[in-house]
């Protein structure tokens, strides 16, 4: 396995719609200035995002970490939140639960965890009802590895 | 396409970016749904939407669409146009509706992402 190069933690505040892609946009911010080719950190991002709006809509609070090595980026993503009783049907485009507030907000259209996945080499959640949800999600920095 | 054309076909008003009107568009990505756009969007599209919260213009960053184009006259408040300013996203503004908007620019040949 590669070194690790970086590991970030963030703070995601549940509920808070105002400060809801702060994360992602520093982590966006962090892999630009590493110099991280602009096509992987589109990836990475859009995971982020989608994995941060996530928290937001249905958790308290959740943490995301940042982890780089020489081969991949990697997101872990937390919350102590409800948690997904069917976890594969969440991950069916247009399956959503999502509430008309955050559909106002943009989100809830049965596309985040689809789009985490579609944009990850490799994509986990561990789910346990009632407890929060864990999301690993690795973007290979070269297709080779 | 530059996006001074852009603004002159939809009568927009620029919110901001007056400077990067410059910029040359080629595809189009319309909704107001952020999963979609963040879906079906490669980079550099103009984006056309109804949604004017903060969460547009973080879409429209990580993204990484050339601009925004609000519809249906509809204005984001001032921290939304700050925030798109630091970003460096140009922000316009039309009266027109979504469907307008796409049958125009599809007219001159601008073409949607999929």
């Amino acid at each position: 396995m590669a070194a690790e190069l970086l590991r970030e933690s963030f703070e995601i505040q549940g509920r808070n719609f105002d400060k809801a892609g702060e994360v992602s946009g520093e982590i966006k911010v962090i892999l630009k200035d590493l110099g991280i080719d602009a096509s992987y950190i589109r990836r990475v991002v859009i995971v982020a995002f989608e994995g941060e709006m996530n928290v937001v809509m249905y958790a308290d609070r959740g943490t995301m970490t940042l982890i780089l090595t020489d081969d991949d980026v990697n997101l872990e993503i937390k919350d102590e939140g409800p948690g997904i009783p069917d976890v594969e049907l969440a991950l069916q485009e247009g399956w959503s639960t999502a509430s008309d507030e955050m559909r106002e907000m943009g989100f809830g259209f049965g596309m985040g965890l689809p789009n985490m996945k579609k944009n990850s080499d490799e994509f986990r959640i561990d789910t346990e009802v009632g407890k929060g949800t864990a999301v690993y999600a690795r973007v290979k920095l070269n297709a080779n590895v | 396409m530059q996006l001074s054309e852009i603004k002159e076909l939809l009568q927009c008003e620029v919110l901001t970016g007056e400077d990067d009107l410059q910029i040359d568009v080629q595809q189009v990505v319309a909704s107001d749904g952020m999963s979609e756009i963040l879906a079906f969007a490669k980079s550099k599209e103009l984006m056309v939407t109804g949604l004017t919260n903060i969460q547009s213009i973080r879409t429209a960053d990580i993204a990484s669409v050339s601009a925004v184009v609000y519809c249906r006259g509809k204005r984001p408040d001032k921290k939304v146009i700050e925030f798109a300013r630091q970003k460096r996203i140009p922000v316009l503004v039309t009266k027109m509706v979504m469907f307008d908007i796409c049958g125009i620019l599809y007219n001159r040949g601008l073409k949607g992402v999929s």
